[in-house]
């Protein structure tokens, strides 16, 4: 039954691996969970699980798992009160023996039976009752491996089966809180994927050259690696149907910026055509054909918009939402170009997954580019495919 | 064997002491993550008074290389020793700098190491850790010699989650998440610090410091040592509680950033018009 438990977290996704499992173990095996289930939650959880976005799925898992768990509760507390006092028992091999035929229904079945006498009080040794150090069927400490165990430090059990119920960790794993920093651990997959040189090294070659002319004193020549860094365009959409999103989206560009070194972003307006601007007013613009022309292809492409627009906006010549923007290049022809110009893009939609099917505009997009959800798993599923290079395209 | 309780000036919540004891007990490290200000530091040097044991600390930087921790061979020194005929060159060992690690792993005595912010480093950074930390030994390849620890040191590494740890290193660690700590906590934490603080001023000054929290879109929540900074401030400038409840005094202690304060004092008693994750729009 316990090994479900390990089956269960896997079902549920939490990446949990036999080292850890074995880990667990040899922490069972040691009693270092006091034969608490409550205790047992925390630890099994911190030898299993490594990440804080897990905490949920764990807790799940172990509801699943746990939750029919009989624990004798109140009464217990009452009985373990008499069972302070702890003495060892030796016994004889055929003590031993006897002991084991015991059952374990029998045992159960007597010891509701003491407590209805209510034979719990200060009970030491004895072959029959509840009590300490006895080859009596209930207490703890004593010698008989069908008997019951009862708690040997706090009774707690109930209420890790009531923690995992809390499931206080839902916000952690859950998808739309993304805050400045949990941004920054999705974004800095793009930095820290990329291969970093070393700062400073001893140039040898050169070092024996200057010395050499030095006339054998010794001359150090260092050399300074150039930091390769990833390069990262980050397109946004402000105005009309992101207003809601602007701020996330703003948060998104405070967190970007101190990640990468070499970071330009535009905004853009439903749809992007042949300008775009480098302010959220949107009162400065830059040409997006120079920006074609002039950067190179292996910049990572962030298209953030929720890609919900009239589908003339896309289509047709002028069909631009502003009134008094003409283009003369209908939009979607300006994102085949950006896509055909950088390798690695991808467009982050706020809107939910489940409601791009309904939308023409969004279909008509999500065929040009691979699309995920602006949530922290979703930025990391782009994130990660940006950095992969190609793949087959999420069920379009 | 060792079993940590905890100290006095530190506040722990009875699954940290727990899983410390764990780490302990399997003789693995103790990866402990949480949001800056909650006591990720302190509790190493909490165990280290606690058990009584010496604290090595290892501060992580981007720069640094996980070989430094093992020990750093100064070439350029004993080039320079030869040129001038200083030293006896041909003594290697005398040129062999052990690094935060290695020194933990030859103490005589079993020392607490904190390995701080791993994070900071390279992604590779920990993985080059991986055999020195399961095995505790390593081996310098100019000496011929092998560094083993005669006591496991007790390790506890701690992060703020900048960077994703590799998997392989995790799959070696017991791993704790210091959840921000609720009032009642924070309440007792205030308490280690200023143990005469006014009960209504705290209780006041608490419900304004997690009203502040919940904003969900603050670009830097404070964090418990911002709140110990306030509470002076408050104290130090006499402030009574019956202000705190009309306004925020010493504003700037709590949020760094201009756009945070602006956003606190624009809006009025709920935050509820400033939260995005509440207004989520479901379009279909």
């Amino acid at each position: 039954m316990f090994i479900n438990f390990f089956f269960n977290l896997k079902s549920k996704g939490v990446p949990v691996t036999m080292h850890e499992w074995i880990t667990l173990h040899q922490a069972l095996a040691s009693n270092l969970n006091d034969c608490s289930l409550t205790k047992f939650y925390h630890i099994a959880r911190a030898v299993l699980v490594k990440n804080e976005l897990y905490f949920d799925k764990y807790d799940m898992a172990f509801l699943d798992t746990f939750k029919d768990v009989e624990t004798t509760d109140e009464m217990l507390e009452k009985i373990l009160e008499g069972l302070k006092k702890v003495k060892e028992l030796h016994l004889t091999e055929e003590e031993k023996k006897q002991i084991q035929q015991l059952d374990l229904d029998e045992v159960l079945r007597n010891f509701e039976e003491q407590l209805r006498q209510g034979h719990y009080k200060n009970h030491v040794g004895g072959n029959k009752a509840i009590g300490t150090g006895g080859r009596s069927t209930q207490g703890a400490w004593g010698y008989n491996p069908a008997g019951i165990r009862i708690g040997q430090g706090e009774s707690r059990h109930r209420s890790a089966v009531q923690i995992a119920e809390k499931r206080s960790f839902r916000n952690y794993s859950s998808s739309i809180t993304l805050d400045t920093r949990q941004m920054k651990v999705a974004l800095s997959h793009l930095r820290s994927l990329l291969p970093i040189g070393q700062g400073e090294r001893l140039d040898v070659e050169q070092t024996i050259d200057a010395t050499c002319k030095n006339a054998g004193e010794i001359e150090f020549v260092w050399e300074n690696k150039e930091k390769k860094s990833s390069k990262v365009l980050l397109l946004m959409d402000v105005g009309g149907s992101m207003t809601p999103y602007s701020a996330l989206v703003e948060r998104l560009f405070s967190a970007a910026s101190s990640q990468i070194s070499k970071f330009r972003h535009f905004y853009f307006h439903n749809c992007l055509y042949q300008d775009l601007w480098t302010d959220m007013e949107r009162n400065e613009s830059a040409s997006t054909l120079d920006l074609l022309k002039s950067e190179d292809p292996d910049y990572k492409v962030l298209i953030v918009g929720d890609a919900e627009m009239a589908p003339s906006e896309l289509t047709w010549k002028n069909g631009s939402v502003d009134y008094w923007y003409y283009n003369d290049t209908p939009g979607i022809v300006w994102l085949q170009r950006l896509r055909d110009k950088f390798k690695d893009i991808i467009w982050m939609n706020p809107l939910p997954r489940r409601s791009w099917n309904y939308v023409q505009s969004i279909m008509m997009i999500h065929q040009l580019f691979p699309m995920f959800e602006l949530t922290l798993d979703g930025l990391d599923e782009g994130v990660r495919y940006l950095m992969k290079g190609r793949k087959d395209h999420l069920n379009s | 064997m060792n079993y940590f309780k905890g100290t006095d000036d530190y506040v722990i919540s009875p699954d940290l002491r727990d899983n410390v004891n764990v780490a302990i007990a399997l003789g693995r490290p103790l990866l402990v993550k949480g949001e800056p200000g909650t006591g990720k530091t302190l509790l190493a040097h909490s165990i280290a008074k606690g058990l009584g044991k010496k604290i090595n600390i290892w501060n992580v930087k981007s720069t640094t290389k996980a070989r430094e921790g093992l020990y750093v061979y100064d070439t350029v020194q004993r080039l320079n020793d030869a040129r001038f005929g200083d030293n006896d060159i041909s003594d290697i060992k005398q040129y062999i700098k052990l690094g935060k690690l290695g020194e933990s792993f030859s103490a005589d005595e079993q020392v607490v190491l904190l390995i701080d912010e791993i994070d900071k480093a390279e992604i590779e950074f920990p993985n080059d850790l991986l055999n020195e930390l399961d095995e505790m030994s390593f081996y310098i390849p100019e000496t011929g010699e092998t560094i083993k620890a005669m006591q496991r040191p007790i390790v506890i590494i701690t992060s703020n989650s900048e960077k994703e740890l590799p998997d392989p290193f995790l799959r070696r660690c017991v791993f704790h998440f210091i959840d921000f700590p609720g009032t009642d906590l924070m309440e007792e934490i205030v308490k280690v610090h200023y143990p005469d603080i006014e009960k209504k001023l705290l209780r006041e000054a608490l419900k304004k410091f997690y009203w502040i929290r919940e904003f969900d879109m603050l670009r830097k929540k404070p964090s418990t040592s911002e709140l110990i900074d306030w509470l002076q401030a408050l104290t130090v400038g006499g402030i009574s509680h019956k202000k705190i409840e009309e306004e925020i005094p010493f504003i700037g202690t709590l949020l760094k950033k201009k756009e945070d304060i602006d956003l606190v004092e624009k809006s009025g008693k709920s935050h509820y018009a400033y939260n995005t994750s509440t207004r989520t729009r479901d379009v279909y």
